[in-house]
Parts: structure tokens; C-alpha cells; sequence
């Protein structure tokens, strides 16, 4: 039997290295045009099923903003109808792993429109909190909760600034074989961790793409050929709260 | 002398001992065991009757903390080949009475709790779930925030 929480530690090397690619994005946008559609979906290199996940991959989501369409929620529908999210009608206490955000700066009126989901820190507060190891990051990044092993103490929803979690009040049935659900546990965004396992990605993204958003990349960020990497490379992108010193996997452009 | 007492006081006895071994059986019907789809097994009867839980806890934390995938002891693939499929279409449930999974664990009195949270059902790829909806369609959450 293998540990229950082969958890990644905070990788103060690899906070410094993301911050200066992020300061040296501003230089080299002028020759960056070029970058779009150089690799497909940025998926790493398949692994082969019996292979467990290493950190040379970290999986990172990439949203333009301004490909985001106000009145769109298709990236949401995908995930209730992939995870068999099927509330009770009951919007707040029914789980939600990603939602539709729309800001607005009073100042000026500008408004923003954008799906927010679990930003999958790579310090993550929620796992720091969970008392029982059930709140824990994978090697390649995403964080999930061992359902086996949460007892629902929802400690972990308190301590994500990112409202991202949802505790699960009412029995469950019907649910996706791939992806167990039930009451008394606490969920959020897995990435969808199945499809990232067989070499897809995440059910909003494609969804996404399909209503012609193409608002999403998803892919490794420790891969300087994947789409994402070159993206974050070529512009300026921000994480939501950088102050708080999480270093979410996903990111936004054009906020 | 002593032990041929022994031995007929036994032949005296045994048919009495066997009456009550069926009366025990009548008492707590064995299990039926429904046949899965495929020639055999993962492993043998005997293994799998004892240590399929010790297989299968082991390749939760497995799956679930390294992304490991392999299918050999994988919930899922139990299922998929020990669930029947209903007269009325569909599959039933391998957790309802009487199928795989229940019959023995009613027999020996084990509640099973894997079905809280997994599905009891093969996946349903070729049929659109009905009744999906999504929840917040065409109302997002307002929130002002200067960003
Ligand atoms: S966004 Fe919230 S739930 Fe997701 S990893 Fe960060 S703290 Fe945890
Ligand atoms: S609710 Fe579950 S995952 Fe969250 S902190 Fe408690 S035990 Fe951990």
C-alpha cells in the first residue's frame, strides 16, 4: 500500500522561475503572433497506464478573457454534464465546480466576463488544512480530495480564497463511472482528471473550443513546446490573488 | 474396545449431524452467484472471494494518489462485466438485491459502501443522460469586483 499523500511541496525554485518569465512577457509579445495553433492540445507525452504521474509535467489552464463571451456558459454546462453534477434544483447547496464570473470596475463600467473554477495552487491551502490527508495535490499538479478518506469537515472550503469547493448534502446516484461522487464528502474541478490520464483534455476546453470560444488552452506548463507554455511565454498573464502566494495553475489574459 | 465404541456411537450419529447441516442450509439460503461476462476471472475464485477487497483498496490509492490506471483490479471493470442487463433495457445495478456483489455481502452480512459514491452501472456512453441540466444556465452569479 502506497502513502496516502504523495503530496508536492512548495517549489520556491520554480516560483521564481514562473515570476521571471512573467516579467520578461511584455518584452517578447511583438514577434508571439506566430505562436497560436504550434502544437494541438499540449498534452504531454502519453503515459502508459501503468506509470504513475511525475512532476515533470504540471497541468496549467490557460483563459483569454477576451475571447470569453458574456453569455456563455458552455465551459459549464460541459462540466455538470461530463461529472453528473446534477444538482437538486437546490443552486445553493448544489455542487458546482466551475462558474461563470462576471466582473465589473465601477470606475469605468468595464466588464469582464470569465469561468472560474479550482485554480489548482501549487501551494495549496486546502490541502495545508485538510486534517485527515484526503485534500492532497497530485505530482503533476491537480489537486483532488480522496473521497475514501474526507470525513467532511469542509475545513478545506473555508481555507480556498477561490470559493472553488462544494460539499455534497444529499444523496448521490446515477453517477459517471469515472468520476464517484457522494454525500458527506467535499468536491471541486478535478481537470478532469480522467480524460487528462488518457491524453484529452478537460471537458470545459473542448466545449469551449466547440461553441467557438476557443477561450481556453489547456496543457503542460513545464513543457516549453506545449501551446500553454508558449502562450504564457508571449503575453502578459495574471493569476487571481498572485499576493496571496498560492501559484495557481490556471491563468488569465486580458483581465 | 474403546475406540470401536467410538467409531459405531459416530455411524450412530452422522445421519443425525447431516439432517441438521440441511435444515442450516434451508435456513440461510446460499448466495446466487450471477455469472460476469467474460471466460474468467482477473484472478481465481478462491483469491478473488478473499482478497478482492484487499486488491481493490490497494488500487484506489493507487489510481487515485499516483494516476495509475492499469484496469486489472479497477472498481470499474468489475462492474462493467459482473452487472446483468435488465429485461426492461439497461443494466442493473450490481449493489440490488440478488446480483453479484449483493448476494454475498447480504450472505455474509457485510455492508458494502463502495456504491455511495461509485456507480454501480457500466458507464452509459451511447446514451445521452436525460434530465442533465445546467444549473446555472442563463443566470450567472453577479459579483462587482474591480479587477
Ligand atoms: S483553488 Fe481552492 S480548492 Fe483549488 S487548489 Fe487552490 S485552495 Fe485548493
Ligand atoms: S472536508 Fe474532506 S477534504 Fe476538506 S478538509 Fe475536511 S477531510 Fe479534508
Amino acid at each position: 500500500m502506497t502513502g496516502r499523500t504523495p503530496q508536492q511541496g512548495f517549489d520556491p525554485q520554480r516560483r521564481r522561475f514562473l515570476s521571471a518569465a512573467a516579467a520578461a512577457a511584455g518584452v517578447t509579445l511583438a514577434p508571439g503572433v506566430t505562436l497560436y495553433g504550434v502544437t494541438a492540445a499540449g498534452s504531454a507525452a502519453a503515459r502508459a497506464p501503468e506509470d504513475p504521474v511525475t512532476s515533470s509535467v504540471r497541468w496549467g489552464l490557460l483563459v483569454d478573457v477576451n475571447k470569453c463571451r458574456d453569455g456563455c456558459n458552455a465551459c459549464v454546462t460541459a462540466c455538470v454534464e461530463e461529472n453528473g453534477l446534477r444538482g437538486n434544483g437546490r443552486p445553493e447547496t448544489d455542487a458546482q465546480w466551475i462558474r461563470k464570473v462576471e466582473l465589473r470596475d465601477p470606475s469605468t463600467g468595464a466588464k469582464r466576463s470569465l469561468p472560474l473554477m479550482c485554480q489548482h495552487c501549487a501551494s495549496p491551502p486546502c490541502v495545508d488544512v485538510c486534517p485527515t490527508g484526503a485534500s492532497f495535490r497530485r505530482a503533476d499538479g491537480i489537486v483532488l480530495v480522496d473521497k475514501h478518506i474526507c470525513i467532511g469537515c469542509r475545513y478545506c472550503m473555508l481555507a480556498c480564497p477561490y470559493k472553488a469547493r462544494s460539499f455534497i448534502h444529499e444523496v448521490v446516484e446515477d453517477q459517471k463511472p469515472y468520476a464517484p461522487r457522494g454525500k458527506g464528502t467535499v468536491e471541486s474541478c478535478t481537470f478532469c482528471v480522467h480524460r487528462v490520464d488518457e491524453g484529452r483534455t478537460p471537458a470545459c476546453v473542448e466545449a469551449c473550443a466547440e461553441a467557438g470560444g476557443d477561450a481556453m488552452t489547456f496543457g503542460d506548463l513545464n513543457d516549453p513546446n506545449s501551446r500553454i507554455s508558449k502562450q504564457v511565454a508571449a503575453y502578459v498573464t495574471d493569476q487571481i490573488r498572485p499576493d496571496l502566494g498560492l501559484d495557481p495553475g490556471v491563468r488569465y489574459r486580458n483581465l | 474396545m474403546g475406540r470401536r465404541l467410538v467409531l459405531a456411537l459416530l455411524l450412530l450419529l452422522a445421519p443425525a449431524a447431516a439432517a441438521a447441516q440441511d435444515s442450516d442450509a434451508g435456513r440461510v439460503p446460499l448466495p446466487t452467484i450471477v455469472k460476469g461476462k467474460g471466460e474468467a476471472c482477473v484472478a481465481d475464485t478462491a483469491y478473488m472471494r478473499r482478497y478482492h477487497m484487499t486488491e481493490l483498496d490497494h488500487q484506489r490509492d493507487e489510481t487515485m494518489h499516483r494516476g495509475v490506471r492499469t484496469r486489472k483490479f479497477s472498481l470499474k471493470e468489475c462492474v462493467d462485466c459482473h452487472a446483468t442487463l435488465a429485461p426492461t433495457g439497461g443494466y442493473v445495478s450490481v449493489n440490488a438485491p440478488g446480483q453479484f456483489c449483493r448476494s454475498c455481502h447480504d450472505y455474509a452480512a457485510v455492508t458494502i459502501d463502495c456504491f455511495q459514491c461509485h456507480a454501480a452501472r457500466p458507464g452509459e456512453k451511447e446514451t445521452k443522460r436525460a434530465g442533465a441540466f445546467p444549473r446555472t444556465a442563463g443566470k450567472f452569479r453577479q459579483e462587482s469586483e474591480v479587477q
